[in-house]
C-alpha cells in the first residue's frame, strides 16, 4: 500500500458513531465463543457448573472494554488534502489517504447496523488488493455526506472546480432498476443445489453433535423396517412414486434456494448514473451501495444461458480490477435484462454491440476436438489396465472407449457457440453453451498480447491467441498463426501509440 | 513493424545457465533413484539407465533447442519476446503499458555476468513477462530505454 503510514500524535478529529461500537460488539459475539471454551476448561470451572456464566460474562466484558478503548482511540480527519485516520491502542498509527488515491467510496449496511440506521464507509484506493480504509459505523447521513466531501474535495485536488456539494436533491431516473416481478424471475432462472454442499459440509463439521451415523443407509432402512415396512415389500409403483416425490422435492429445493439467494442480494437493485461514474443499490439484509467509475471498466461482458435466452433474458457485467463481492469477480450492472436496455448502459462506458454486418469467425472443430485427446489416452491406459490387472475381457474393457465419444455432443455445441471478431475498434468473444457469454474489449484496454502454440495445436497449424486486459483474461482460439500474428499486429499498432496513463 | 523482424538472440552463455540449473534440479530424482537401486528394492539399473537417459535430454540436448528459439525484438515502442521448443509462445507488450519492471541476477547468471529482465503490465492474463539470458549491461540498458519512452510519452 501505497498510503504513508506514520507516527504522530493528533488530538482533534471525529469518532465513528457510538452505537457502532454496540452493533460492532454483538456482531463480534459469535467470535467470542472459543475464548469461552479456553477459559472454561483453562480453569476448570466446567466442575463447577455455577461458575460458568461468570466467565461467559467476564470474557464478554473483556471483549467490551477493549473495543470500548480502540473505539475511543480511534478518530478520523477529513484535511484538505487527504483523509486521515488514526488508531491503535498502544501502538498509535496514523494513516493518511490522498484524495486522488481514493477511487471511491462505498457504503455497506450489514442487517445490524440497518436496525440502528448505521453504514460502513469504505475509502478504495485502486489496485483492487489489500484492505481498504474502513469507518466501521457512521450514521447513514453521515456516509452520504463523508462521501459527498470527499468527491468534491477530490474534484478540487485534481486541479478542477469544486462540485458543488449537492444539496439533496430529487434523485433522477436509475440507469436500470429491478421490480420485484423481475426478481422473482430472476429467482426462478437461479436454481440452485448449493444447499446441499452447505449442509453436508456442516453436517461433517459437526458430526460429533449428530446422535448417530447420518450417513449410513443400511441404519435409515433399519429404522424404517423397525417400523414395519421393508423396502422390497412396498413394490414397485410405490418405489416409483416415491422417486418421484424425492425428485420433486429436489426440484422444489432447488426452486426456493435461488429465489431465496437471489432477494438476498439483488432485491431493490437500482443502478445511477452520476458525474464519474455508475452508482449501484442492492440487497435485502446488507444493504450495499457501491459506485464504479467509468474510467476503470476495462471490458463489458454480457452473459445468458439456453433457457432465460428464449425470453430474452441477459445479464451485463463489467470487467475492471475491483472485486465485486466475495462471490463475484466483475462488477453486477445489470442481473437480469433484455438486450435493449444493456446496451444504453455498455454505451455510457464507450462500449457498443457488434455490427450485426460483421461476421464473426468460425473456428476448426477439429481443434475443440482435441480436448478430448487426453481424456482419450486416459481411457486406453484405464482399459488396458482393466485387462491385465482385473483380467476383465477385451469385448467389455473396449466399453471405456466409448466415454469420449460421449462427450463429443458437448464439444460440438461449444464449437458452435464460439466466434470471435475484431472491427477496428473493439474486440468481441462469444462462447459458451450453458454459460453463454459475449466480451466487447476497447482495443485500447488492451495490455499485452500473446500467441502460444502447443505441440497438438502446432500440427493443426493453430494457436491460441490471449490478450491481457485488467481484471479478465480473454483469448482468440484456433486461429491459424498467420492470422494471429497479422491481428496482434493491428491490435498493437492501436495500443502501442497510447500510454498507460491516458487510457 | 510489419517487415519480418529479426530476433536478437540471447547470450550464448544462457545454455550454460540452463544446464547447471537443470543438473541441479536432475539431482533430487537421480538421488532418490540412487536409493532404490543401492537397496536394490528395484532389478539393478531398471530405473537408473532410462532416468539418465531422460534426464540427460533435459539437461544436455534440451537447453541448447531452447537456446536456438528464444530471442527478442526491442522495437520502437514495443517488446517482443519468442520463445519454446515444444510450447511455442510470442509475446508482445507495448512499452506504454509497463507499469515496472525488475532486472534480477541469479547465483548462476551472476556467474557468466547474466541477468533476467521481467516487466510486469496491469493485464490479468500474462502480467509478468520475463527475458532471461541477457548479459546484465544490456537488460540494464534495456531498462533505461523503456523507462525514457514512458517518461517521454507521459511528458
Amino acid at each position: 500500500m501505497s498510503d504513508a503510514v506514520v507516527e504522530a500524535p493528533l488530538a482533534e478529529g471525529e469518532r465513528t458513531h457510538k452505537l457502532g461500537l454496540l452493533v460492532s460488539f454483538i456482531a463480534g459475539l459469535p467470535q467470542l465463543f472459543f475464548p469461552i471454551l479456553a477459559v472454561l476448561f483453562g480453569t476448570g470451572s466446567r466442575n463447577n457448573p455455577e461458575l460458568i456464566p461468570l466467565v461467559i460474562f467476564g470474557v464478554m466484558l473483556v471483549s467490551f472494554v477493549f473495543r470500548w478503548i480502540a473505539w475511543l482511540r480511534f478518530r478520523f480527519t477529513l484535511d484538505d488534502d487527504d483523509i486521515r485516520i488514526e488508531q491503535g491502542i498502544l501502538n498509535r498509527t496514523v494513516r493518511s489517504i490522498p484524495y486522488d488515491r481514493i477511487q471511491d467510496v462505498s457504503i455497506e449496511e450489514k442487517p445490524l447496523a440497518r436496525l440502528f440506521g448505521l453504514g460502513e464507509v469504505k475509502f478504495e484506493s485502486g489496485g483492487g488488493e489489500g484492505d481498504d480504509a474502513k469507518l466501521s459505523y457512521v450514521s447513514m447521513d453521515r456516509a452520504e455526506a463523508l462521501r459527498q466531501t470527499v468527491r468534491s474535495r477530490k474534484a478540487l485536488a485534481a486541479g478542477g472546480e469544486a462540485a458543488p456539494v449537492a444539496a439533496v436533491k430529487a434523485e433522477a431516473e436509475p440507469v436500470f432498476a429491478m421490480d420485484n416481478d423481475r426478481l422473482l424471475t430472476l429467482g426462478l432462472y437461479s436454481f440452485s443445489l448449493i444447499i446441499f454442499a452447505v449442509l453436508g459440509g456442516l453436517a461433517q463439521q459437526f458430526d460429533f453433535l449428530l446422535p448417530y451415523d447420518w450417513w449410513d443407509f443400511k441404519h435409515w432402512i433399519g429404522l424404517a423396517e423397525d417400523r414395519g415396512v421393508s423396502i422390497n415389500g412396498i413394490g414397485a409403483g410405490a418405489q416409483i412414486a416415491g422417486a418421484l416425490i424425492a425428485l420433486a422435492a429436489l426440484v422444489g429445493i432447488g426452486i426456493v434456494t435461488g429465489i431465496v439467494r437471489t432477494v438476498l442480494t439483488e432485491y431493490g437493485f437500482r443502478l445511477d448514473r452520476n458525474e464519474r461514474g455508475f452508482r449501484r443499490r442492492r440487497g435485502f439484509l446488507t444493504r450495499t451501495d457501491v459506485v464504479m467509475p467509468v474510467a476503470r471498466v476495462q471490458a463489458a461482458v454480457v452473459t445468458t444461458g439456453p433457457i432465460r435466452k428464449r425470453r430474452g433474458w441477459h445479464a451485463l457485467k463489467f470487467v475492471s480490477l475491483a472485486q465485486d463481492s466475495k462471490e463475484e469477480a466483475d462488477f453486477m450492472a445489470a442481473p437480469l435484462a433484455k438486450l435493449d436496455e444493456i446496451w444504453p448502459i455498455a454505451a455510457e462506458t464507450g462500449i457498443m454491440p457488434p455490427d450485426p454486418d460483421f461476421a464473426f469467425r468460425k473456428s476448426r472443430f477439429l481443434w475443440w476436438a482435441t480436448g478430448l485427446v487426453g481424456l482419450s489416452i486416459g481411457m486406453i491406459i484405464a482399459m488396458v489396465a482393466t485387462m491385465v490387472f482385473a483380467d476383465a475381457p477385451f469385448r467389455l474393457a473396449v466399453w471405456m472407449l466409448a466415454l469420449p465419444l460421449l462427450f463429443l455432443p458437448l464439444v460440438w455445441l461449444e464449437w458452435r457457440r464460439y466466434g470471435d471478431l475484431i472491427d477496428g475498434r473493439q474486440l468481441y468473444i462469444r462462447e459458451g453453451w450453458w454459460r453463454q457469454r459475449l466480451a466487447m474489449i476497447p482495443q485500447l484496454k488492451v495490455q499485452s498480447a500473446e500467441i502460444s502454440q502447443g505441440p497438438i495445436a502446432r500440427a493443426l497449424g493453430l494457436s491460441t491467441l490471449h490478450f491481457g486486459v485488467a481484471g479478465g483474461s480473454f483469448a482468440f482460439v484456433a486461429l491459424p498463426l498467420a492470422e494471429a500474428r497479422a491481428i496482434r499486429d493491428q491490435v498493437m499498432a492501436q495500443v502501442a501509440p497510447v500510454d498507460f496513463s491516458r487510457v | 513493424m510489419d517487415a519480418p523482424e529479426t530476433l536478437t538472440p540471447l547470450h550464448p552463455d544462457f545454455i550454460k545457465v540452463m544446464r547447471i540449473s537443470g543438473a541441479l534440479l536432475a539431482l533430487v530424482p537421480l538421488i532418490g533413484i540412487g536409493v532404490l537401486e543401492f537397496a536394490e528394492l528395484v532389478p539393478r539399473g531398471a530405473l537408473l539407465v532410462p532416468a539418465l537417459l531422460l534426464l540427460g535430454y533435459f539437461v544436455w540436448v534440451l537447453p541448447q533447442r531452447r537456446y536456438a528459439r528464444w530471442g527478442y525484438v526491442a522495437g520502437e515502442d514495443r517488446l517482443r519476446i519468442q520463445r519454446g521448443y515444444m510450447f511455442y509462445s510470442d509475446t508482445v507488450v507495448p512499452f506504454g503499458r509497463i507499469q515496472h519492471m525488475d532486472v534480477d541476477q541469479g547465483p548462476i547468471e551472476r556467474r557468466y555476468g547474466l541477468a533476467t529482465f521481467s516487466a510486469h503490465t496491469a493485464g490479468t492474463h500474462g502480467s509478468t513477462i520475463t527475458l532471461p539470458g541477457l548479459p546484465h549491461e544490456d537488460a540494464l540498458a534495456l531498462r533505461e530505454r523503456i523507462r525514457d519512452h514512458i517518461k517521454r510519452a507521459q511528458a
